[in-house]
């Protein structure tokens, strides 16, 4: 074994050979024989009636194959698309669960929503039939507006759910927190939003699918996160074709922050029409079309108090927010704002009593459901935002009232109010590093200077924990999973010694194929170059829940150790056989079996090959094969830690901010490939930031259109926003994972907004300004500048 | 994109014939904005015409103090040009900040200024400057040009051919990018040549307009400090997601006055 590739080294990525000379093999690139094209039809309108759909003129075009509507899938008895997470509401009720239909048959609840899938020769051919479609629409009033969405009188999305209200849900003990705030020596408020984003990865979603008549096997390609969930929820809920007759395969995939981890429409469409049509099918969205009906992410509206005592320690925490879960319940939307959100509202603090009541909303927009953190940035933004406000009510350096409030590092494990229970920990170092790095301590004579070019800095912090590592199946089933969340591994080895690694998760951008080679090498030696890491393919790789909510790693890592332990338990007999000791005496150590106390050692490799060709084997103690699998169900979800501090500069003139400086101090336990994780923690740093700084998604009040639907309205981060970032690692090891690793996927993007915003709202404090919504564009900027003057003037 | 017939004509005369009395038929420079409009389906012509093959549309000449630019230069040349860093540094700069490189390396001068988008870079150094439209039927002064919103002097079949512009004392263009596309939320040109000053301001309204408050002001005393009170009324300027009318009035003053320190160095 090489330091060079094993745990702790920054090997380069296996993967980047065919990403960046252009030969991966996405799903648009699949040359599938005598394929048809589809595109989909959608709604124009936010709310409307469907009276009717003619397609007479349509399916005569050239080249169209077949058009389906909304009806054809009411008349096959195809199933709706659902929501797998059964959340219940404050009276125990299970939340009310519209249908969701696989393509609009009469009404239809966002812009972009589906009326019609036209299957021709070439995606022209259906672009012109489509076109000659005529849907009669009858338009109603749409409920846009997240604030106002459950009031009365607001359009109903759907009978089902009376006043748009999907479930009205609790945590915590409001009597309890309510007496606690009575006592408080200060209560600090806060009304914030935490505004709507558009996930944006880099390939657009693509579906293909093919029937074989002979077998009657399926076979779908689509841009998956979770190939097998896909494949279940498909089978089992929707179209009802045997599990063991659909393959699905997600082969390279280009990103996708959570947006490809759900059952979508065009997906499930594709694979049910492919034997009906006869003919391969291929999809691929275009752009605008992402920016309509991916899932959306994020999406509240907040009121937070926080009761403190005289000193500044905090005494309760109350959160009430509005949820939105656009037009229809996606796959796992339930959850995100109630279990991924505010079981995480102590954040890195000690605050003994905590109350949070989420409800709900469906409106007509695109529905929403996880994005890059999935509910912890949410959470994160609340507390750290109210925690700097309450700083400077109660003039506390923004630091030292953290401080003074962190669980401390004997206190782990640590029972928080909100059912989570944090493993392991130590905050203090990571502040101190960060405040380090960032040169927190000479920000006030940058100020000045920047003062005195009539320029205007503030510097923010952000203080997060988060729960990844999704996840302990038996804590998600009672809190109403429909599934659970271990991970799959199978370390099948070749006669001639090097290995296949099958894993149940899914790499688009997280670079698998390079860490998970790097774990193989370092516990079994196996060079790099003799390891193939196999995901994506349901056919070839055992049943795995794939990967988001930075789980690979802890839970897939975790599998691939325990399968490993396997490998190593079975290679002992063989090599005491072959070495004719006792299997007590066996070591394994850099890929060799040793006697202990002797020089007689025989390779990994000889083993193998001696499992696969056993003339000299103790066939009676141990089967043939080196081939080994192991399912792994994590203890606890994992809890990186962290903080972040953003340095701002804003030229009052014109509103813009300029991020000078980030700082990002992270313990991720164990570190497997350092460069992989920087990547990770710069990835997300980018998206926060985007978020707080740049991304809005906007739709009309009034008609519902989507007004950021495309890169002229919807603000990208582009590289040339940021400087170079500061990352520094501290490292308390998991406890209750072989790795010791926890996630790092998300971090980035649940820190970055706070801190930027609290940097934002300290350059603009000496104006007066107590608050500055997200995100800071140049134009909010400037009017909340223009706000203050008026407001002083007065 | 909906099907058409392409033409790659190599002489002005052939591109004429090939647009007459077709009322459908597009001609093309660069195709920056054609084609992303083609491929939207938010066009359907019977014909477009490329002009990238006609010899008699390319090219910088120094003509006087000043430069000719044909109308089928890419941003790129004329943002390296030495003729044009000669004689009008400030358009060297504004055309090396127009879009990005894959833009600016297939753009035009000819098709920016015959498209007149209202957040277009050159509507506002054509009428800064004060310079002229070249055209296969004549020519046209830079005032009255751009008359609204995708809506220039040319006529039906008119193809410039190019643009000449004086040499200046003093210029600058400051720009300040919408943030998502980047193009000129507001954008302003400032001039001071042997006829005057003009301040022409792109992105802010339908189309280019000049601010005669700010030219008055600066032909007296060119410097910032002249036209800090000056206030543009906000009622005829665009508003959208990323700049309300009110924003963007503020903003004609800001690059305005920062165009002027930035002519002034």
């Amino acid at each position: 074994m090489t330091a060079a590739t094993g745990i702790g080294a920054r090997v380069l990525r296996t993967e980047d050979k065919r990403f960046l000379t252009g030969t991966g093999r996405y799903v648009d690139d699949l040359p599938l024989a005598r394929a048809t094209y589809a595109y989909f039809l959608r709604s124009p309108h936010a709310h409307a009636k469907i009276r009717s759909i003619d397609i007479s003129v349509a399916e005569k075009m050239p080249g169209v194959v077949n058009i389906f509507t909304g009806k054809d899938l009411v008349e096959a008895k195809v199933g709706g698309l659902i929501c797998g997470w059964v959340v219940k509401d404050k009276n125990g009720e299970p939340h009310k669960a519209p249908p969701h239909p696989v393509m609009a048959h009469d009404t239809v609840r966002y812009v972009g929503d589906t009326v019609a899938m036209v299957i021709a020769n070439s995606v022209d051919d259906a672009k012109d039939a489509a076109e000659a479609i005529k849907v009669d629409y009858e338009v109603k009033p749409a409920n846009i507006d997240l604030a106002h969405a459950l009031d009365k009188g607001a359009s109903e999305v759907h009978p089902e759910a009376p006043g748009n209200l999907i479930y009205d849900w609790e945590i915590g003990v409001k009597a309890d927190v309510d007496a606690a705030f009575a006592k408080a020596a200060h209560v600090t408020k806060l009304d914030i939003v935490n505004n709507r984003l558009i996930p944006n990865a880099m390939e657009p979603r693509a579906a293909a699918a093919e029937y074989d008549k002979g077998t009657g096997n399926y076979t779908l390609w689509s841009t998956s996160q979770n190939p097998h969930v896909l494949r279940l929820i498909l089978s089992a809920f929707v179209l009802g074709i045997p599990e063991h007759k659909l393959r699905v395969v997600a082969p390279d995939v280009g990103g996708g922050f959570g947006s490809k981890i759900f059952c979508y429409n065009e997906e499930t469409m594709v694979c049910w029409a492919a034997s009906r049509v006869g003919r391969p099918i291929k999809w691929t969205a275009e752009r605008s079309e992402s920016f309509m009906t991916d899932a959306h992410g994020r999406d509240h509206v907040t009121h937070a108090e926080l009761a403190m005592d005289k000193d500044g320690k905090f005494l309760a925490l109350k959160v009430e927010t509005i949820a939105n879960m656009g037009a229809y319940l996606s796959t796992f939307s339930t959850a995100v704002p109630t279990y991924l959100y505010a079981t995480l509202l102590a954040g890195q603090y000690t605050t003994p009593l905590i109350y949070a009541n989420v409800k709900a909303a469906v409106t007509h927009t695109a529905p929403v459901d996880a994005y890059r953190g999935a509910g912890r940035p949410e959470a994160t933004f609340v507390i750290e935002s109210i925690v700097s406000k309450a700083a400077v009510e109660m003039k506390m350096d923004t630091a030292e009232l953290r401080r003074k409030n962190f669980i401390p590092s004997d206190a782990f494990p640590y029972q928080t109010p909100v059912a989570l229970q944090y493993d392991s920990g130590n905050y203090p170092p990571i502040i101190d590093e960060a405040i380090k790095i960032s040169d927190y301590k000479g920000f006030e004579a940058r100020r000045a200077e920047a003062k005195s070019r009539g320029k205007l800095r503030g510097i923010g912090f952000s203080s997060y924990i988060e729960a990844c590592g999704l996840a302990p199946s038996n804590v998600v089933g009672s809190l109403g999973a429909g599934v659970g969340q271990w991970e799959s591994a199978q370390i099948k080895f070749n006669p001639t010694g090097n290995v296949q690694v099958m894993t149940g998760a899914h790499s688009h951008g997280q670079g698998h194929e390079t860490t998970f080679a790097q774990l193989i090498h370092d516990k079994l030696g196996v060079p790099m170059d003799q390891i193939e890491i196999v995901h994506g393919d349901t056919a070839t790789t055992p049943f795995g829940m794939g990967t988001y909510g930075s789980r690979s790693l802890a839970v897939g890592g975790s599998a691939i150790m325990k399968a490993t332990d396997k490998i190593i338990a079975k290679g002992k007999k063989v090599a005491a056989h072959l070495m004719e000791a006792d299997v007590a005496d066996v070591e394994f150590e850099n890929g060799t079996f040793k006697v202990a106390g002797t020089d007689k050692s025989v390779p990994l490799g000889q083993v193998v090959f001696a499992a696969y060709v056993p003339h000299n084997y103790p066939l009676a103690e141990v089967e043939p094969g080196m081939d080994e699998n192991a399912f792994y169900d994590p203890a606890n979800f994992v809890y990186p830690s962290g903080t972040q501090i953003c340095e701002v500069e804003i030229d009052p003139d014109t509103g813009e901010v300029e991020v000078i400086a980030h700082t990002a101090v992270d313990d991720f336990g164990n570190i497997i490939n350092p460069m992989i994780v920087e990547g990770q923690v710069h990835g997300g740093i980018v998206q926060g930031v985007g978020q707080a700084l740049f991304e809005n998604a906007v739709y009309d009040k009034g008609t519902g259109q989507l007004i950021s639907g495309s890169y002229m309205d919807y603000t990208m981060p582009r590289a040339d926003n940021f400087p170079s970032f500061k990352l520094g690692y501290k490292t308390t090891p998991c406890p209750h994972n072989p790795l010791g690793v926890k996630g790092c996927g998300e971090a980035g993007a649940i820190a970055a907004p706070a801190a930027v915003m609290n940097a934002v709202r300290d350059a603009l404090a000496p104006l007066g300004i107590k608050h500055v919504e997200m995100p800071a564009t140049p134009l909010n900027v400037w009017q909340t500048i223009q706000g203050a003057h008026r407001a002083a003037a007065e | 994109m909906y099907d058409f017939a392409y033409h790659r004509p190599k002489s002005l005369a052939d591109a004429a014939a090939l647009l007459k009395g077709k009322d459908e038929a597009r001609p093309m420079s660069g195709g920056m904005t054609l084609i992303p409009t083609l491929k939207q389906r938010l066009a359907k012509p019977s014909d477009v015409v490329d002009l990238g093959g006609i010899a008699e549309l390319a090219g910088i000449k120094a003509e006087g103090s000043g430069v000719t630019i044909g109308g089928m230069t890419k941003h790129y040349d004329v943002s390296v040009s030495p003729e044009v860093k000669k004689a009008i540094p400030a358009l060297a700069h504004l055309a090396g900040h127009i879009g990005d490189p894959a833009v600016r390396n297939r753009g035009t001068m000819g098709g920016s200024v015959a498209n007149s988008d209202p957040a277009a870079d050159y509507p506002a150094a054509v009428v800064a400057l004060n310079a002229t439209v070249n055209t296969n039927m004549g020519k046209h002064p830079a005032d009255g040009f751009f008359k609204g919103l995708f809506e220039t002097a040319l006529k039906e079949g008119e193809l410039i051919t190019s643009i000449s512009f004086p040499t200046a004392d003093k210029a600058a263009y400051m720009k300040f990018p919408n943030p998502a596309s980047r193009y000129a939320m507001v954008g302003v040109f400032v001039a001071k040549t042997k006829d005057g000053v003009r301040v022409a301001v792109t992105g802010a309204g339908p189309a280019v307009f000049r601010v005669k408050a700010m030219e008055d002001a600066l032909a007296k005393d060119f410097s910032s400090a002249a036209i800090k009170d000056i206030k543009i009324p906000s009622g005829d300027l665009n508003s959208d997601i990323h700049g309300s009318a009110e924003y963007r009035a503020h903003l004609v003053g800001v690059m305005a006055r920062r165009a002027v320190d930035a002519a002034n160095k």
